[in-house]
């Protein structure tokens, strides 16, 4: 019980984090039909600048200060999402799919190394920007940076649902997913939607950065990687395109590693340990796209997952 | 066009045909007039351009993106360490293990693509991304297999009938010819109802499945072929090391062949071994700017998309034009 319980506990904190990632591709997605492999990278430069603006600041200590620091790196992170559709994205809308898909990718390479120089191929050792201490929870041991996470996530969430769902900016965001050229005929600037998309992606990936690099007290400039690959895959499971489904699949899919990476080592006598963790978030890719492409709530059969159904 | 005119014309170009045959000939003669360090490098080019034509099948020719090809070339290079090592003391001859190792990628190759390829393009590229670390996670994890992060080392001198392939200059020559088998290769799939297929997939999807072409089917073909293209390339390469460790087949390399394809030119072979000469000469003139190799990759790579998305040389200018052009037509 016990175990189950502190395994729970994990999953809702890595889960958090991977449903606020998730978010950024799978807006991005639905609107322009493009994996933006440079959103895992925003990822690491919003725990890198928040780092930097704490620093500037003047050191942690002062909860303010860190949600000052924070609230200043999604708007940096997210003006440099901005600025990163309007130069490597905007000028692909209408060149071949491979197009924008490289220039993701150029993107990501580019930041990714742009942070190893700037902030050293040395893990970073982060600041713990969250409330420090511990509690019991039926026999867990739960510590109040996960329940910060989790909550900050929540929040973060739930804001973005209502913000979507009934504002006009929203509507607005919606309208540009469901058809960009349909959206412009009705007088809304497309362009002006997908920014605000990328404005709201890159700036939640950031904060995700945060919480990630203070939940575990280190940094380092390759971590988006591996952690944007898990987010997509959490992305499609919901079902890409759905923000609610994002969500959900962040937590499934932190409930499934965290539970398989524990469970395995009991399952096979400690004969394969916990050094396969990142290979269920693969696992849970192929299989969601052998059973189920659309994802979990994908029922808005988004064109990319359309299968011919005769082939197989 | 009469059928006679396509071969009067076909049989004018023999011409150029010789003329493109004496590049790679002049190239195994002077070889053994170089120095070992250059050896090394034209080595080095000649398996980027080997990977970088195995890869252009897919990204080129059908039009999807494949970022785990390092998988491929994995596959092979341990296959290679693995069966003609000390490691299991198993000492399979060279020519056996290259067409496993091939063998072996390009299954592995349909494998991955069955649950992605039905679907459209865009998941390949996170897939293969994801496959390409899964690989790495294993290379490193299996230590009874694979020794982990050690490698293995002590992998049997290779013979090809019979020569030994000790020497840069022996591989040199032996990666010469597999150049040329995979370029002749791939130029006539390129021109085959194969490559027609491939070609209208990637223009558009449904107008192709519209006129009847299994796209499923010239998807995984296209996977698969590439696959082992890559795969015969690793075991070439751990021929030639001796050394085999999962550092060598990280994303960083796949990157890289990637980069070969799209600055060279995307669907143009002759692309793709102008992209292996950039892509391995330049790094090891500019050695010192060492740290900044993968951040002027990711530039190239954005720079070359936004400003000339075809690549250094056009699809248009493939072998066939050359060959046409140096026959003087």
């Amino acid at each position: 019980m016990t175990f189950a319980v502190q395994q729970a506990v994990n999953a809702f904190t890595v889960g958090a984090i991977y449903a606020l990632i998730a978010l950024g591709y799978t807006m991005v997605y639905g609107v322009l039909r493009l994996i933006n492999f440079a959103h895992s990278e925003l990822f690491t430069a919003g725990a890198y600048v928040a780092f930097l603006l704490v620093g500037a600041l003047g050191g942690t200590g002062h909860p303010g200060l860190a949600l000052l620091a924070a609230l200043l790196t999604f708007v940096a992170i997210g003006l440099f999402g901005v600025t990163i559709e309007t130069v490597a994205y905007r000028p692909l809308r209408a060149a071949p799919r491979l197009a924008p898909m490289l220039s993701a990718l150029g993107v990501a390479i580019i930041i990714q190394n742009a942070i190893m120089l700037v902030g050293g191929k040395r893990p970073l050792v982060y600041p713990s920007l969250l409330p420090s201490g511990t509690f019991d929870l039926w026999g867990a041991v739960v510590s109040a940076k996960q329940v910060t996470i989790f909550l900050v996530a929540v929040l973060l969430l739930a804001g973005l649902e209502l913000f979507v769902n009934r504002t006009t900016l929203g509507v607005r965001i919606r309208a540009v997913s469901e058809s960009l050229s349909t959206a412009s005929l009705v007088g809304i600037n497309p362009n002006r939607a997908i920014a605000l998309i990328f404005f709201i992606g890159a700036g939640l990936g950031a904060l995700a950065g945060i919480l990630y690099a203070s939940f575990y007290g280190v940094a380092t400039f390759t971590m988006g990687f591996v952690v944007g690959l898990k987010a997509f895959t959490a992305a499609v499971l919901g079902g890409i395109g759905s923000i609610t489904g994002a969500v959900l699949g962040g937590f499934l899919l932190g409930l499934i590693e965290t539970f398989a990476t524990a469970l395995l080592p009991v399952l096979t006598d400690g004969v394969v340990g916990t050094e396969y963790r990142d290979i269920f978030a693969f696992l849970v890719l192929v299989g969601v796209l052998l059973f189920r492409p659309t994802g979990l709530l994908g029922d808005q059969v988004s064109e990319e997952a359309m299968v011919y159904k005769r082939d197989f | 066009m009469t059928s006679e005119a396509v071969a009067l014309q076909r049989g004018g170009q023999w011409r150029g045909a010789l003329l493109l045959a004496a590049v790679p000939l002049l190239l195994g003669l002077g070889a053994p007039l170089l120095a070992n360090y250059p050896l090394r490098v034209l080595d080095l080019v000649l398996i980027y351009a080997l990977l970088g034509m195995g890869l252009n099948i897919v990204v080129g020719y059908a039009g999807l993106l494949d970022l785990g090809f390092a998988a491929f070339y994995a596959i092979g290079a341990y296959s290679y360490a693995l069966l003609a090592s000390y490691q299991y003391d198993l000492h399979l001859p060279f020519e056996l293990v290259a067409l496993l190792g091939a063998g072996l990628a390009g299954v592995a190759g349909v494998l991955l693509g069955i649950p992605v390829l039905r679907l459209r393009g865009d998941y390949l590229a996170i897939v293969t991304l994801g496959f390409g670390e899964i690989i790495r996670i294993l290379l490193n994890n299996l230590n009874d297999v694979t020794n982990g992060p050690q490698g293995i080392s002590r992998i049997d001198q290779a013979h090809f009938f019979g020569l030994p392939l000790s020497s840069p200059l022996d591989f040199c020559h032996l990666l010469l010819g597999l150049t040329v088998l995979v370029f002749l290769l791939v130029w006539r799939l390129e021109v085959s109802a194969l490559g027609l297929a491939w070609a209208a997939l990637r223009e558009d999807q449904d107008a192709a499945r519209g006129c009847g072409i299994d796209t499923t089917g010239a998807k995984l073909l296209a996977f698969g072929l590439s696959a082992s293209i890559g795969g015969l390339g690793g075991v070439v390469f751990a021929a030639m090391q001796r050394f085999v460790s999962p550092d060598s087949f990280t994303f960083r390399e796949s990157l890289i062949v990637v980069e070969v394809v799209v600055i060279g030119g995307l669907g143009n072979p002759l692309g793709a071994i102008l992209g292996a000469v950039l892509l391995t000469v330049l790094p090891e003139v500019l050695r010192a700017y060492a740290d900044y190799r993968l951040l002027l990759y990711g530039l190239a790579l954005v720079l070359v998309i936004l400003l000339r998305p075809s690549g250094l040389i056009t699809r248009q200018h493939g072998p066939s034009w050359l060959v046409a052009r140096l026959s003087g037509r």
